[in-house]
């Protein structure tokens, strides 16, 4: 619990002679050599990636494949690069899905602009959108690089829901006491 | 006409930065002042540093460096943004050591806010900074070895910072640009598990710290370029407002998180260590001392590791509600909506906050008319105010102690240019 002033001791004679340090370096080296190695041959090898992972954003479908975003447009909100671009849409009434109402039109996100700050998955209301564990992308054109709304599905894939929260108000509506 | 050789000015500063090259005979052959620019990309100035010299043969006769290649404008976009949203810029102002700038930032807003965190997430600010700091000095020295000619030092360090950044990574979801507190807590609780396997890493690391200090310390092709070099004496330490690892090399021994202790650092105990002399080597040594003490107080964290909630759980403006709430519940879905567009809603008032970062002291100056997004915010940067003293320590020194020197400095240019 104080300051302690670091103490330096002289150089022995041996260790000014600058041998000592010589054959410890080879020493270091020839017992490095039959230790495995630390590193990783990438791409053959990869990485295990754990668990909430902050990868490529993704859209993903609940598991009816109910597209679950709504587009409220709090991702797009509160993106600091603003890499999201999101232009609502409705869900047509005869859909099976109508009572959700909204659905995105068209819903890109700039993978040149995204710094995978995972601010979008955190303020989404309806669990939508998701970084999952595809870390590595690659284009040949600014174009290409973004991600338009099918592509972001099929990233995206299906999660499992545990809340149910659309169909809970389905049933509602049909036992007649919906909000 | 031949000139004479000796400059006044330069003879008396090589005098007083390489006593022992200072008295070699000089030649009454002209001579001509050199003017070489190192940087912005070289490898011994760790990023885009610009240090325009005026050379006397190999002597340094006049140091400027040039800032500002990596300007951002991240105290502008600040203004321009919720309090949360701005965490990941944080990140980006000492990319080495991003979990300590993300609690120091996150610490300044709610002291504005006058909110405390429960003990867990002080903990976990505690423990993340700590680790920040070890990754940090292994960057450091691993960097500084390669500057003096020594690349095993390097990969060692490095592959004790892979391991960090492997649990950084489980914790935060990314290993670099962590972006893991928010405005009266954190992005999300430890996982299952961890406290313990960085408690692994910590039993196996002390003993490869000491093989990797082992290589140096005693070391004379090191100390042949340390020792003696760029000396800061305490008053210039001071005067140039240095702060860190480089103003306690030169015997000064403060250290917020024992003068003015936050986030719980009280509880723990650990030492400060100081240089003797302000030497290049000195600022090595209290890098490899406070690596020691990170892991001491790492421990001391997990061993004690507090329950409870890990996010103010009564700062209904400031923090999110959980997740499941949102998602079943009005209330908590309106509060979700208003939190974000609206940002974190703080007092009105300024306030300033300094951290001991790994690089010195980490400051936020953050004004605020109301609302949740800052009408200024002014960062301190250690690295700045530390290079700061350059033209001093380096006329006078050759051009390979410049490099030494850099590297004893330990500076990051993200934070510095910001």
């Amino acid at each position: 619990m104080a300051i302690i002033p670091l103490e330096r001791k002289p150089l022995t004679l041996a260790e000014r002679t600058y041998i000592p340090q010589i054959l410890g370096g080879l020493k270091t080296t020839l017992a490095r050599l039959l230790k495995p190695t630390e590193t990783l041959e990438y791409p053959e090898q990869r990485p295990a990636i754990p668990s909430g992972y902050r990868g490529v954003p993704t859209l993903v479908r609940d598991p009816n494949g109910r597209e679950k975003c709504v587009s409220c447009q709090l991702c797009e909100f509160v993106c600091p690069p603003k890499a999201i671009r999101i232009t609502p849409g409705s869900i047509p009434v005869d859909a099976p899905t109508a009572h959700v109402e909204k659905a995105p039109q068209a819903f890109d996100i700039d993978m040149l602009r995204c710094i995978y700050c995972g601010l979008c998955q955190e303020v989404c209301p309806e669990e939508a959108i998701f970084l999952q564990a595809q870390y590595s992308m690659s284009g040949y054109t600014r174009e290409e690089m973004v991600n338009h709304k099918d592509r972001l599905y099929e990233l995206g894939g299906t999660l499992p829901d545990q809340h149910h929260k659309w169909d809970k108000k389905l049933a509602a509506e049909k036992h007649g006491n919906a909000h | 006409m031949a000139t004479d050789f000796a400059f006044p000015d330069s003879a008396a500063k090589t005098a007083q930065a390489r006593p022992d090259i200072a008295s070699q005979p000089t030649t009454e052959f002209e001579t001509e002042k050199m003017s070489l620019s190192m940087g912005p990309s070289h490898p011994s100035t760790h990023g885009v540093l610009r240090l325009q010299l005026e050379l006397d043969g190999e002597i340094v006769t006049k140091c400027d460096p040039v800032v500002g290649y990596l300007h951002r404008g991240d105290e502008k976009i600040a203004e321009n943004m919720t309090y949360n949203q701005f965490v990941p810029y944080t990140d980006r102002l000492d990319y080495i050591a991003p979990l300590a700038n993300n609690m120091a930032y996150a610490i300044a807003v709610e002291k504005l806010a006058k909110l405390e965190v429960p003990a867990r997430c002080q903990a976990i600010r505690v423990l993340t900074a700590e680790m920040a700091r070890v990754s940090s000095h292994l960057l450091g020295l691993g960097a500084f070895g390669i500057d003096t000619g020594a690349w095993t030092v390097f990969m060692y360090t490095f592959t004790e910072r892979e391991k960090l950044y492997k649990l950084f990574e489980e914790l935060t979801g990314a290993r670099f640009t962590t972006s893991y507190s928010r405005i009266g807590g954190l992005q999300r609780d430890v996982p299952e598990g961890w406290t313990g396997r960085v408690n692994e890493f910590c039993d196996q690391f002390l003993p490869i710290l000491e093989k990797i200090l082992a290589m140096l310390t005693r070391n004379k092709i090191f100390t042949d370029r340390t020792v003696g070099i760029g000396v800061i004496s305490k008053e210039d330490a001071v005067a140039y407002g240095l702060t860190g690892p480089n103003l306690r090399g030169s015997g000064i021994g403060v250290d917020l998180r024992k003068d003015k202790p936050y986030s719980g650092y009280e509880q723990y105990e650990f030492d400060v260590p100081v240089g003797t002399k302000g030497d290049s080597y000195d600022r090595y040594l209290v890098r490899g001392e406070e690596m020691r003490q990170s892991v001491r107080i790492i421990k001391q964290v997990i061993a004690k590791f507090p329950g409870g909630p890990w996010y103010a759980t009564d700062a209904k403006k400031i923090f999110a509600p959980p997740k499941d709430k949102i998602l079943t519940s009005m209330e908590e879905l309106i509060q979700n909506f208003m939190l974000v567009t609206e940002g974190p809603q703080m007092p009105a008032g300024e306030v300033y906050f300094e951290a001991e970062n790994p690089k010195g002291i980490l400051g936020f100056y953050v004004v605020s008319k109301g609302g949740g997004v800052p009408w200024r915010l002014k960062i301190r940067s250690p690295s700045f105010c530390n290079l700061s003293i350059l033209p001093k320590l380096c006329a006078g020194c050759l051009v390979s102690d410049v490099v030494a020197i850099l590297g004893s400095l330990d500076f990051v240019m993200g934070e510095c240019d910001r």
